[in-house]
């Protein structure tokens, strides 16, 4: 049992963190934006617990549930606002609510 | 142990995959879950079995439950699919799929270059040692965490209101 | 000394008071409707009057020695700690009857004036505050504390000369009474540096205690002090050259221009002077020079009184006028006399302003005299108001309040060796009667000239009779009689104390003239009406109408001499080199935004494209660094 090399853990937290931010720059549904931005944040988590319990720290892991904390909010106001885009345009296209040209 | 890792990796890969780009809602919030779970597999074989656990309860269960709800409400079916195949060229994808892989070798470069050496053993960080963290050091984290519960909520309650759209008064208009 | 803890408290509530309503009145939004707004800014007043009443009769019952209230230390720099202390003394008492007292009375006429208008709230809650700050500027035993108060009066008056502010001609007086008397100001605030510098102090009775033994009679320091005071007295009190804003200040409700362009604010230049009358007897240059400015604005005045059509303006003349005398009498050294004018002519003056408002809302805001006339019948209040106040301010021998101290004026003139000031106050008493005869004709007798003065419904009720009776009362003898003279001890002995005899033949000189003075200008504005109006059309007479109007041309000559050379200057460096230069940055940032506005395409995923795109490159390039870098 050699355990395995903390390098794998990043790099798995790295492909992940890619593919969704690839779903993310080329999804036009508003859906799937949103699940590509949780694929991202769960990433992000998942590094933090490969540093914690690489150097045996719970800093790691209690960042973890910050991580947690903000995705469900991210996803809580993100939904908000997809069923209020629905509503308006009668569709999930992000690209219709690009009046503001913001 | 280590097989326990190599395995649900690659699952949560191939999972994460199809997330990113199935054409039905449906299908790619199952592949979701399905990768979440994975990530969870994954942490019980690094030995965070607490991260893991609330993998479970807070990402695939509630949250999950919340994108499965929202699909049901607003009737995401057959013909948001089509819409998606329309949308999903390749001439949309290519671009951004290069450098998203573009980055990713990047950050791949910069991990394999690094110096951290370090194996996990799969040694366990108990709930406690977390919770001790959490409620000694750490609570004004916690209580910033409350706070953006909070927000959140206060947030999705005035932006969900659904309120009568111009066009529905009208009949024709510009949406606001 | 101390005091007994009851006068503080009066002390207190005397100016805490106004300062009271007002807040209550900011902070009400309006919720206390007009009747409730009303209340309280009288009763705050009021209650203030009565505080006072009570204060001057304690202070007459005891020694008469002044007394100081100290409340806090405002701030401590060093040796410079300004205190918050008030002085009771027989000068600040004068002063504080005058402005609680008649303020009152103006307020409740107020009630009446302003029934129906936009904002009353807004209005009682500036005239509260006014009173707070004027009673601030008399209280003061600093001259900081009294700059503030200067300061506070100033801010009203622009607040309510703009009160009717969706007119912009409105906003533009209220501007340009801000404005010229900030060029006083300025000149008080570096008299108070000076003084400090010199001095080390700005407490009063220090500063009148030092300057004597730090400076020799006529020292270029002392004289130096006193113009910059005088500057600063100049500017709130109208007199010459910084007097061109008075006329225009009319543009505010008349109960304001009653209160504060004629009975207390600009008599605050007057009160200034007196206060610190011991660094002008050490200046007696400057102090002649106070009273050739005052009599010079006296007679410009008048004359410009005599060719106004505007009744409000004509008593904004008439006011600059009296305060004339009231600085001549400072430029002699009767300082007592001064203050004894300014008391009787609050009285009268209110009295005119307050009776021509009567008048002005009686014909339906008509303020033209020659669209006035035969209102006697109609009008019964405001003719008696007229006809006792324009009595007390020609100085009708006997039986007017202005008689007695315009008469003390003229007598201490010759008494001090002025004969020069003497005649042009007795210039000046014929030309006022002149414009006050030529004022009430107008209004009150010949034809009715408009519809408005035809159809002219007389005010009633207690807030419309009340102050008129009071201040008519007050306007006469018996007005002259109540000034109680408690200045022993404050203001030194005037000239005309240690001259034997001559008073009785000034006294009769003086009636002589006002008698004179009616009687011809009751011939000219009765019989020879139709004579005037021909000469005024054409020639020699409408030129010296057209001067008179426009008060001898000021506004056109400080337009010529300092307004449009400073425009050309700032027209001139609007397109120097340096300027250019600076624009240079404009003109760029101005080329990249109409090429960056293009990239703003409001699509969600182009903007995630570009950020990844940059935070790739960034990490790229720290990736590369050490590998370019070498072991740098």
């Amino acid at each position: 049992m050699n355990g395995v090399p903390v390098e794998h853990g990043l790099i798995l937290a790295a492909l992940l963190f890619t593919l969704g931010l690839a779903g993310l720059m080329f999804r036009r549904n508003m859906l799937f934006v949103l699940m590509s931005l949780e694929v991202m944040l769960n990433a992000a988590a998942l590094a933090f617990i490969v540093g914690a319990t690489a150097w045996g720290q719970p800093e790691g892991q209690a960042m973890f549930l910050l991580v947690i904390t903000l995705a469900a909010a991210e996803a809580v106001v993100g939904l908000a606002l997809m069923i209020q885009l629905h509503h308006r345009f009668r569709r999930l296209d992000l690209d219709a609510a690009s009046r503001m040209q913001g | 142990m280590e097989i326990a890792f190599y395995v649900s990796a690659l699952i949560a890969v191939l999972a994460t995959i199809r997330v990113v780009t199935s054409f039905s809602p449906v299908h790619a919030v199952l592949y979701l879950i399905v990768s979440l779970l994975a990530v969870a597999m994954v942490f019980f074989a690094l030995g965070a079995p607490f991260a893991g656990a609330l993998e479970i309860i807070v990402y695939a269960g509630a949250i999950m439950v919340l994108f499965v709800f929202v699909i049901m409400m607003l009737q995401l079916g057959g013909e948001a699919s089509a819409q998606e195949r329309a949308w999903l060229q390749p001439r949309i994808w290519v671009g951004p799929a290069l450098l998203a892989a573009l980055l990713l070798l990047v950050l791949l470069s910069t991990i394999l270059r690094g110096e951290a050496g370090e194996v996990i053993s799969g040694e366990l960080i108990t709930a406690t040692a977390v919770g001790g963290l959490l409620f000694g050091p750490w609570l004004m984290a916690v209580e910033l965490a409350a706070f953006l519960l909070l927000a959140a909520l206060v947030t999705a309650s005035h932006v969900g209101r659904l309120e009568r759209t111009p066009d529905e008064e009208t009949g024709k208009g510009e949406p606001r | 000394m101390m005091m007994d803890s009851f006068t503080t408290t009066l002390v207190i509530l005397s100016f805490a008071l106004p300062l009271a309503g007002t807040l209550i009145l900011a902070f009400s939004g309006g919720a206390l409707g007009e009747r409730g707004s009303a209340r309280v800014g009288v009763a705050s007043v009021g209650l203030a009057a009565l505080a006072t009443a009570w204060l001057i009769a304690g202070f007459t019952g005891g020694d008469g020695t002044p007394r100081t209230v100290h409340l806090w230390t405002w701030i401590r720099v060093g040796d410079f700690q300004p205190a918050m202390s008030l002085v009771l003394d027989g000068l600040s008492l004068t002063m504080m009857a005058v402005i609680t007292g008649v303020g009152f009375l103006i307020h409740l006429f107020a009630a009446w004036y302003m029934r129906g208008e936009e904002g009353i709230t807004r209005f009682y809650a500036y005239m509260n505050l006014f009173v707070f700050s004027m009673l601030l500027l008399v209280m003061a035993d600093n001259l900081l504390l009294l700059y503030l108060g200067w300061e506070g009066v100033g801010l009203c008056s622009y607040l309510l000369i703009g009160y009717y502010f969706q007119n912009a001609a409105n906003g533009q007086a209220a501007f340009k009474a801000f404005l010229v008397t900030r060029i006083g100001d300025v000149f008080l605030a570096l008299g108070l540096f000076l003084l400090f510098s010199e001095l080390g102090t700005l407490n009063i009775s220090e500063i009148l205690a030092r300057a004597p033994q730090t400076w020799e009679t006529g020292s270029t320091t002392v004289n130096l002090a006193a113009l910059l005071i005088l500057g600063g007295a100049l500017g709130k009190s109208a007199q010459l050259p910084l007097h061109t804003w008075l006329p225009d200040a009319m543009a505010g409700p008349t109960p304001v221009s009653a209160l504060i362009h004629a009975a207390t604010m600009v008599t605050a230049g007057v009160y200034l002077i007196a206060r610190l009358h011991g660094i002008f007897t050490l200046a007696p240059d400057v102090l002649l020079l106070v009273g050739l400015i005052g009599a010079v604005s006296m007679l410009l005045a008048a004359f410009a009184a005599l060719a106004q059509t505007d009744i409000k303006r004509v008593l904004a003349f008439s006011t600059m006028s009296q305060i004339g005398y009231m600085f001549l009498a400072l430029g002699v050294g009767a300082f007592d006399v001064a203050v004894f004018h300014l008391v009787t002519h609050a009285f009268f003056k209110a009295l005119l302003f307050l009776s021509a408002g009567a008048v002005i809302i009686s014909c339906h805001h008509e303020q033209d005299i020659r669209r006035l006339g035969g209102l006697w019948r109609t009008l019964p209040v405001a003719w008696g108001g007229f006809l006792v106040g324009g009595a007390a301010l020609v100085a009708l021998p006997l039986v007017s309040a202005g008689y007695y101290s315009k008469d003390e004026i003229l007598w201490e003139a010759l008494a001090a060796g002025e004969p020069g000031l003497m005649l042009a106050g007795l210039l000046g008493a014929a030309l006022t009667c002149l414009y006050t005869v030529r004022l009430i004709l107008g209004i009150f007798h010949g034809p009715a000239n408009s519809d408005n003065a035809r159809h002219a419904r007389s005010g009633t009720g207690l807030a419309h009779n009340l102050p008129l009776v009071v201040l008519a009362v007050l306007s006469t003898a018996i007005g002259a009689w109540l000034y109680p003279g408690l200045h022993g001890g404050v203001l030194p002995p005037n000239p005309g104390e240690s001259v034997e005899g001559g008073h009785t033949m000034v006294a009769i000189i003086a009636s002589a003239t006002v008698i004179a003075g009616l009687a011809l200008a009751g011939w000219l504005f009765h019989y020879q009406r139709t004579w005037l109006a021909r000469q005024v059309e054409r020639g020699m007479g409408a030129r010296l109408w057209m001067l008179w109007h426009n008060a001898w041309g000021f506004d056109a000559l400080f337009d010529r001499l300092f307004v449009r050379p400073w425009q050309a200057l700032v027209r001139w460096l609007r397109n120097d080199l340096l300027d250019q230069t600076m624009s240079l940055s404009a003109v760029a940032a101005r080329w990249l935004n109409v090429r960056l506005v293009r990239s703003q395409t409001g699509q969600l995923r182009h903007y995630a494209v570009i950020m990844v795109l940059g935070v790739t490159l960034i990490l790229l390039f720290l990736a590369l660094a050490p590998a370019l870098g070498g072991g740098a």
